[in-house]
């Protein structure tokens, strides 16, 4: 019992403030992420009546002072930036973990992990300066011109790889050591135990990772603007400039009126859309693979 | 007393055919044909565990004769544990975990430099107090091991696997069910499937860490009748708290005492002196002790 001057607050009752406090923080962040949503549907959607939705899709291009309004080519530029690092950036940053966990010997594990922590904290802006100087200048003597989805895949890999190692290495923590002693117990290899039990007990935690990853890839904006050398259009190689979704809606937001302000709109709930259906294609993969 | 209820219980269910006595608790002492000759398996000499500095057990010499179930009694941190995971080296796996002293599996020297650590463990297999199947499917639980010893052969492992699961009596409980994950079964079934896991690859020696005590008393009789059965076979080597579990199953006995913090082997031999005739005034004690 905790005796105040006028009122006895009882334990049940500091809980049921408790409660409370965090029914309503929770409801309010539910309730901005619906506004949010309903932000960009409300800017949106002059856009869709105006100009038509099939025209996001079927236009000849994206000219925007002409009325041309084809977003196809972005999305495809975001998603193959996206896709690309995604699946470079999993298996390395797995690895990594597994590495920390399984391999690497003790005084080498805590100044890894810091290492890994500090990347994650890389404002991006700075991978992008780095890109633009070092990296589009070397993919330019590759295979001229230099800016392209090869320069884009590369920095997102680097920026979403501590995320998923991070997060690879938190949920390789997280496996109960009941199931390591059972299997060492039962004569094992590490690698068996580690590809066979440890993996797969970890999936929840390894796919909440790739969905991370899959939200910084797809949202970046700066690093994507300065390396991708934004030409709109579908990249047919690796070495073709490209333009993402986001780097579109910085590039013209500032100019942009009327038709053209909510096309962009338009534009943002289509990234919306993306990471949507990328979540949901890792949980049901998730769901198809765990046990527990 | 719990083993005295497990007793009455197993007989009002017809479980086991076995009379109570008036005059003693657990019944009369059932003389046990020699299941085998006593041929020692297992052998220690002098041999001492230490955690950094501190020891858990010292100067145990002892033999475990083949074919034989054996079981460790004593009370909490008499280094009972400690030496179970001796004889798979499972003291492998606690850093600064010393071993003094000699042991040996028939003709291997257990601790020696060039042991292969993976071939011991095939050769003894060892259950937990609590059930860690992995988190698979039944199916793959069985499977894993016998591909890491490369028996892949569909064929030939969906044999064994049925084989197994029958000699643990779970075959009728799971046959249609394979495929589900393993953490869905019972406790109890659960154990079996570990005990199942174990034997799949035919070991030698298998080492029980209080294998029913995480199980409800009818879950407890089954996977005691179960280890009862694996008499011949197996050199079980089986830590309990339950003595009147020991008595039951076990062929030798041995308990473990503390002094001074320091785990010891007071006496060990047949259980029929342990429990009748007892050399040492503490085994005494202790048997009359949990007795009364
Ligand atoms: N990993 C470890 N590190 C340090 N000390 C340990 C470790 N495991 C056990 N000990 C110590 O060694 C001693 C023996 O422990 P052990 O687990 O072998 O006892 P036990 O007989 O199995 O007890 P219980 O019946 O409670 O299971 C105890 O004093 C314990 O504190
Ligand atoms: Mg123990």
């Amino acid at each position: 019992m905790i005796l105040l001057p006028n009122i006895t607050l009882s334990p049940s009752r500091v809980d049921q403030l408790l409660v409370w406090i965090l029914q309503g923080l929770a409801a309010f962040a539910g309730i901005l992420v619906l506004l949010i949503v309903g932000f960009l549907m409300l800017e949106a959607f002059p856009a869709v009546r105006q100009i038509g939705f099939l025209s996001f899709f079927s236009d000849a291009s994206w000219h925007p002072v002409e009325g041309f309004y084809n977003v196809m080519a972005m999305v495809w530029g975001s998603l193959l930036a996206m896709l690309g690092a995604v699946l470079l950036a999993t298996p390395l940053g797995i690895c990594s973990a597994v590495f920390c966990h399984f391999y690497a010997p003790t005084w080498f594990v805590e100044p890894y992990r810091k290492l890994i922590e500090l990347l994650a904290g890389i404002p991006s802006v700075v991978y992008g300066l780095w890109g633009l100087v070092v990296l589009v200048p070397l993919i330019g003597q590759l295979h001229p011109p230099g800016p392209s989805l090869l320069a884009g895949i590369s920095i997102l890999t680097i920026m979403i790889l501590p995320t998923i190692a991070l997060m690879a290495d938190a949920s390789l923590a997280k496996v109960p050591s009941v199931y390591l002693r059972g299997a060492i117990a039962l004569g094992l290899s590490r690698w068996t135990t580690i590809r066979c039990i440890i993996i797969p007990a970890a999936t929840s935690g390894l796919s909440t990772g790739i969905i991370l990853g899959i939200g910084r890839a797809i949202g970046e904006t700066m690093a994507m603007l300065m390396v991708c050398g934004n030409v709109v259009q579908v990249p047919t190689n690796l070495f073709d400039p490209m333009r993402t979704l986001t780097a579109n809606i910085a590039l013209e937001m500032a100019y942009a009126v009327e038709d053209h302000r909510a096309a962009l709109f338009f534009t943002g709930f289509l990234l919306l859309g993306v990471v949507i259906v990328m979540v949901l294609a890792v949980d049901y993969i998730k769901q198809r693979h765990t046990y527990a | 007393m719990g083993g005295g209820t497990l007793v009455e219980a197993k007989d009002v269910l017809g479980m086991s055919a076995r009379s109570t006595s008036r005059f003693q608790p657990w019944g009369p002492f059932e003389e046990r044909s020699a299941c085998c000759e006593p041929h020692p398996l297992i052998r220690a000499e002098k041999l001492s565990l230490y955690y950094g500095n501190t020891p858990a057990f010292e100067g145990v010499s002892w033999s475990i004769y083949q074919g034989c179930l054996t079981a460790l009694v004593g009370p909490s941190g008499s280094g009972k544990t400690s030496f179970l995971t001796c004889l798979n080296r499972l003291t492998d796996l606690i850093p600064g975990c010393r071993v003094i002293g000699e042991l040996s599996l028939g003709d291997l020297n257990v601790f020696a430099e060039q042991t292969d650590v993976l071939q011991l463990r095939r050769q003894v297999g060892m259950i937990f107090q609590k059930p860690n199947p992995f988190p698979l499917s039944i199916r793959k639980n069985l499977e894993l091991p016998l591909r890491e010893y490369g028996i892949i052969d569909r064929g030939r492992t969906d044999h064994l696997i049925e084989q197994t699961l029958n000699d643990v009596g779970l075959w009728r409980e799971v046959q249609d069910r394979l495929d589900v994950p393993a953490l869905r079964l019972s406790g109890g079934q659960q154990q079996r499937l570990c005990i199942a896991r174990a034997l799949i690859l035919s070991p030698q020696v298998l080492l029980m860490d209080e294998p029913c005590s995480a199980l409800d008393p009818l879950s407890s009789g089954v996977v005691e009748d179960l280890i009862a059965r694996l008499r011949g076979q197996y050199t079980v080597v089986i830590v309990t708290h339950n003595l009147a579990q020991a008595r039951r199953i076990a062929d030798y006995a041995s308990l473990f005492w503390v002094h001074d913090g320091v785990g010891q082997l007071i006496e060990e031999g047949p259980v029929s002196q342990i429990f009748e005739t007892p050399q040492h005034d503490l085994t005494a004690a202790y048997i009359s002790g949990v007795r009364g």
